[in-house]
């Protein structure tokens, strides 16, 4: 059964329709990070589903139970800001305690409980400090230990790494993967880094425009894009979407398809004159492990490789490119998916 | 090393002090003047032979006290604007904090109108005001005085508490929400703490402006409610020698709210370049 479900839930600011009838259902436990590019309306989403803002259509339930009218403090959900949201006048233990003792818990269980998520979070030593005494990733794990000790039934998270500087945004991005498999609580991640949602998820929900493109795991979305929007989201860098002329297309499906999306890695440099494209070198990106070879064809498209081995080449210079045509993504003049070659 | 430096910025050190020291003197002087008068004879007062050099006495004070019920004026003066203050922030606090975190279209516009109302003069209102106090029998009461008191100050109190309540980021408000808080939980334990400055600052500038405020005063009020400003102008006469009695008069209304003031002003300096100066 679905632990929480929304169903056709929709929200206007005056007449824009900024979330037009979402319908999704969450599993108990399960990771979902809602992705996409700003103004998408993944933290409105989340915001309806906190109850900080008010549900104009559609209905939410949570366990059975229907919360779409009810405010934030009674749906028994925890979240954890982008700017942390600390209490600056409280310690990090009172911080941490203020839903218990909101609740009117017994003394000591709030201590053990605080205690435990320190524990967990490495916070012991700062429980009586001020958070403006705390670095920035020791507020956003205080941040996440306000939500921890209340074991509410469902996690969000609103962009919770971006004011961390890159370092300490991967550390705390491990951190919180292995706090959600120790915990296993429900959690609904909001990010515009698709790396996040890729290495977090369970399932990942791509939106654009206030509306769903796809819901599937972080390979199904990889694999198998549903449209060229998808397709071009996930991964990096991103997926060569070509006109279907560049590419030697047999079959059917390939008469119908107007867009040929191929990976990076999809595609291989080979001698000129031989492959399926024709290209010269533009850019050369060395990055060590990897590198990545920037095309121009000769029909005039821009298209990015990507292989592990290290190259001699030089801009400008002619190359052959070899497609594996065995992972071609074909999508109608529209961008949607005609069908995945695999 | 530090030497030189210590000498080419000291003149400018000097300039700005000794022109501190001219602007706060300037300031001071009305009040050191009617502090001096207000031990003088009244022919001392008007003479000026005996500008700095005469032998203090307290008559005008003793006179003062002994022609009208100086701690009538006091208490009237104590219970209008502590009354009037403690309303307005009951009145300007809800009314603030929905501005502040839930804005709408048209809130700068209420803003905007509610300091317009500031920019009237007090006479304008005076006959509608007048009229109104009299049929409702709130000619010089206490009452009367406060509640005109409380409306006057209610934009200034407002606007202030307005960017106090801007200065806290909405999201520890939310944070609360989630935290099962309700609207009462989060004014008592987050939003309290969290302005208690603001608060104290707004609610101090209008004690005192209470306290000053002569106009409304002088003109809803006689001798049931009078405040320390009515007091004042009593002695105030169109002939015969009055600046002795009225400076002792004088020196007797602003004592309190000067060394309240005095032991606030931190507060109230900072309450008033909240925001501007941050």
């Amino acid at each position: 059964m679905a632990f929480l479900q929304l169903r056709g839930v929709e929200k206007f600011f005056g007449a824009h329709r900024a979330i037009k009838g979402i319908d999704l259902t969450i599993e108990k436990g399960e990771f979902v990070v809602f992705v996409g590019p700003s103004g998408c309306g993944k933290s409105t989403l989340l915001r309806l589903i906190a109850g900080l803002e008010s549900i104009d259509g559609g209905t939410l339930t949570l366990d059975g139970r229907d919360i779409t009218r009810l405010p934030s403090a009674k749906r028994d959900l925890a979240m954890v800001f982008q700017s942390y949201a600390l209490y600056p006048h409280m310690t990090v233990a009172e911080n941490m305690s203020f839903a218990l003792r909101l609740a009117k818990e017994d003394p000591d269980v709030i201590q053990k409980k605080v205690e435990r998520a320190a524990e967990i979070l490495n916070l012991g030593p700062y429980l009586e400090r001020l958070p403006k005494a705390l670095s920035g990733g020791q507020r956003q794990r205080v941040a996440i230990g306000r939500a921890i000790v209340r074991a509410p039934k469902v996690f969000l998270f609103d962009e919770p790494l971006s004011n961390l500087d890159a370092a300490l945004r991967g550390q705390t991005r491990v951190e919180i993967a292995k706090l959600h498999r120790e915990l296993g609580a429900t959690s609904i991640y909001v990010t515009h880094d698709q790396v996040e949602a890729m290495t977090l998820a369970d399932r990942v929900v791509v939106l654009r425009d206030g509306a769903i493109e796809q819901v599937g795991t972080p390979m199904e979305l990889y694999d198998r894009p549903a449209n060229r929007f998808v397709a071009q989201f996930i991964g990096t860098p991103q997926m060569n979407v070509v006109e279907s002329a560049e590419v030697p297309l047999a079959g059917t499906q390939g008469k119908h398809a107007a867009f040929v999306g191929m990976r990076p890695e999809a595609l291989r440099l080979t001698a000129v004159g031989r492959g399926q494209i024709s290209a010269r070198v533009e850019l050369i990106e060395a990055l060590g492990a990897e590198t990545l070879v920037y095309l121009h064809t000769q029909r005039g498209a821009q298209i990015v490789l990507r292989q592990n081995e290290r190259t001699a080449l030089t801009p400008g210079e002619a190359v052959g490119v070899d497609v594996d045509m065995a992972h071609l993504h074909l999508f109608d003049a529209d961008g949607r998916l005609l069908a995945a070659h695999h | 090393m530090s030497a030189p430096i210590t000498l080419r910025i000291a003149p400018a050190l000097a300039v700005r002090t000794v022109a501190a020291w001219l602007v706060a003197l300037l300031i001071f002087f009305p009040i050191a003047f009617m502090l001096l008068t207000s031990f003088k004879t009244e022919l001392q007062a008007i003479s000026v032979s005996t500008m700095w050099h005469f032998t203090p006495t307290l008559e005008n004070y003793t006179l003062v006290q002994s022609r009208s019920d100086y701690l009538l004026y006091a208490k009237n003066s104590v219970i209008t604007s502590v009354v009037s203050t403690l309303l307005g922030l009951l009145i300007a606090a809800p009314a603030a904090y929905s501005m502040a975190f839930f804005p709408s279209r048209r809130t700068k516009d209420i803003l905007m109108w509610m300091l317009g109302t500031k920019m009237m003069p007090a006479v304008g209102a005076l006959v509608p005001v007048y009229v109104l106090a009299q049929s409702s029998s709130l000619l010089d009461t206490r009452l009367g005085l406060i509640i005109v008191f409380t409306l006057s100050n209610l934009p200034l109190m407002v606007w202030m508490l307005y960017s106090h309540f801007k200065e806290i980021p909405p999201d520890i408000l939310e944070a609360c929400r989630m935290d099962g808080a309700n609207l009462w939980d989060e004014c008592r334990h987050v939003l309290l703490p969290l302005s208690l400055g603001g608060l104290a600052s707004t609610g101090l500038l209008c004690l005192v402006l209470s306290w000053n405020e002569a106009f409304w005063s002088l003109n809803l009020t006689a001798a049931h409610a009078g405040t320390l400003a009515a007091l004042i102008a009593s002695y105030s006469s169109p002939e015969g020698l009055f600046w002795a009695k009225l400076s002792a008069a004088s020196v007797m209304a602003i004592a309190p709210i000067v060394v309240f003031g005095w032991f606030s002003q931190k507060q109230l300096v900072q309450g008033l370049t909240f925001g501007a100066v941050k």
